[in-house]
């Protein structure tokens, strides 16, 4: 007798789950309502992320070329894997008569970068902050190591207000 | 006419390595299966493909660096295994946390589960061969994603917790996409009943395969889902309360029956737990700081420390021995998946291949956890 009552109890069981699936072929798709799928974003300019998104190390500069960054080289020992590097030089302040220190490469190996988020907790200036590009990919592992200062930038003149 | 032929017709015992790139083994896992046909003798464990020796790389790390290691482990339950650094430092300092910081931790928690879950069904329903709960099972995952990533910056990785608290403070939309997860994941879980759990054909596949009894769950020391499915109570949240566990009311899911449709089923009604601990603690997040301040350098007191927290898939543990100084001089994770993973012998001997697919999934392992 199990065995009747098997196969009946099998059919009744593939039909209630297969009803589940039909409702959501036939009338989510013809309605419209409730469709899940995605496409790639690939509309990369208007795509807006979450403010928290962390996908990649940026250095702030306003509009006169000029960053934040004095290279104090804390980010680069907050790094556990080693992806920022800083090179940096004295130069005279003629004013002070003091040798002040700045950066002439702030470089980030994207490629070991792990997205932990310690460089921009231990940055004092916020010079460095999230951008929220994800798109990483390149044919060349090479593309992925980014002097993050661009060039001819300077250091912007100290004031007390943050970003 | 039958010596004529038993004489001739010989089975013959063979080798068949299965991985380690098998899509039924959830990653780079090889097992070396000794077979009869297609009756498997033994199934011996071959590791270490995936080995990132985090352990030995934690010893050069600061402890406020080894969080984000302890992401690349289990990255489903990546939000439990940083609390478990966390605990442990915060515990090992004296440093007290907020009640917020708690409930915070606590829901964070919940989430992961369901998210882990979630995640485990779609891939159980795949490895037997219902395609179709894979894509369920994305859907309701995706929503949880959104939560994390609006609040923690991340999807998977999240590194959420630091040392003394959490690092942001929640979003102002989190308890709003908390409640309505929480009403549609409560409209939807009985579809997974009726697409999945009630079919007969799936059924049949999981009843009675994989026996473990509770005498021998004990001795091979599972933990988590895998070992309550035997009817081993051990979940670390009722044993050892951390956080706010104390102070939510939530049930221990314990099935006696040891076999393969049991464990499943103790996921499932764990979904529910999860979803009834959020109910109890999204009204009532209390206000305050997110993040208590803390030293630049940590250095822990010498000595050993311990930490147990109970992450999607059991007991994770995080050992420390310190000297003092800022870096651990020996740092050892308690992984659940390695425990629960070393009783498939024990459960497949005897049993068709395609039994050992099943036996796989509802262990729900992932294997860098494993292979650290």
């Amino acid at each position: 007798m199990s065995y009747f009552s098997d196969i009946i109890n099998g059919t009744k069981s593939l039909l209630i789950g297969m009803r589940i699936t039909g409702k959501y072929f036939f009338v989510n798709f013809l309605t419209r309502k409730d469709v899940i799928t995605e496409q790639y974003p690939d509309n990369l300019e208007t795509l807006n992320m979450f403010d928290r998104y962390r996908g990649e190390v940026t250095m702030y500069h306003n509009e006169n070329n000029e960053h934040r960054c004095d290279a104090c080289t804390l980010c680069e020992k907050a790094c556990p894997n080693g992806s920022i590097e800083i090179i940096s030089d004295k130069e005279l302040n003629p004013e002070t008569g003091k040798n002040v220190r700045y950066i002439v490469k702030h470089i980030y190996h994207l490629e070991m970068c792990t997205m932990c988020g310690l460089c921009i907790e231990a940055c004092p200036q916020d010079a460095i902050q999230w951008g929220q590009n994800f798109h990483h990919v390149q044919y060349d592992r090479g593309k992925l190591t980014k002097v993050l200062n661009k060039p001819g930038s300077k250091i912007m003149i100290k004031t007390k207000e943050k970003k | 006419m039958e010596e004529f032929l038993t004489d001739r017709l010989k089975t013959q015992e063979y080798f068949l390595n299965m991985g380690p790139q098998h899509p039924a083994t959830h990653g780079v896992l090889m097992l070396l299966l000794k077979l009869d046909g297609e009756i498997i003798q033994n199934v011996e464990l071959d590791l270490g493909y995936i080995h990132r020796s985090i352990e030995k790389m934690c010893e050069r790390d600061t402890y406020k660096q080894i969080i984000h290691l302890t992401d690349r482990l289990d990255y489903l339950s990546s939000h439990m295994n940083n609390e478990a650094v966390c605990l442990l430092v915060e515990d090992a300092l004296n440093i007290e946390v907020a009640d917020r910081i708690k409930v915070i931790r606590t829901m964070m928690s919940e989430l992961s589960r369901i998210s882990s879950h979630v995640l485990w069904w779609g891939v159980m329903g795949m490895d037997i061969g219902a395609l179709t709960t894979f894509m369920y099972g994305f859907r309701e995952r995706e929503m949880i994603n959104d939560i994390f990533e609006e609040t923690c910056g991340a999807r998977l990785t999240m590194n959420y917790n630091v040392i003394g608290g959490v690092r942001y403070d929640l979003h102002e939309n989190f308890a709003k996409r908390v409640k309505d997860f929480i009403t549609h994941f409560r409209k939807k879980l009985p579809e997974y009943d009726k697409l999945l759990s009630n079919n007969i054909i799936f059924q049949k596949r999981l009843e009675g395969i994989g026996y473990i009894s509770k005498e021998d769950a004990v001795a091979y020391g599972l933990n988590g889902p895998t070992a309550r499915g035997s009817g081993v109570s051990c979940d670390v949240r009722k044993i050892h309360p951390y956080s706010a566990y104390d102070r939510v009311e939530f049930e221990e899911i314990l099935f006696p029956e040891g076999d393969s449709y049991a464990r499943y089923r103790v996921r499932i009604r764990e979904m529910w737990e999860s979803l009834s601990i959020l109910e109890q603690l999204v009204d009532k997040i209390p206000e305050g700081e997110h993040r208590v301040k803390t030293k630049a350098v940590i250095k822990l007191p010498e000595g050993d420390f311990l930490q147990r927290v109970e992450s999607a898939r059991g007991d994770f543990g995080v050992y420390v021995k310190s000297d003092g100084q800022k870096f651990p001089y020996r740092l050892k994770f308690r992984s659940p998946g390695f425990a629960n993973l070393t009783a498939l012998n024990k459960m497949a001997k005897g049993l068709k291949i395609a039994d050992l697919v099943a036996i796989l999934s509802t262990i729900d392992i992932v294997v860098p956890d494993i292979d650290r």
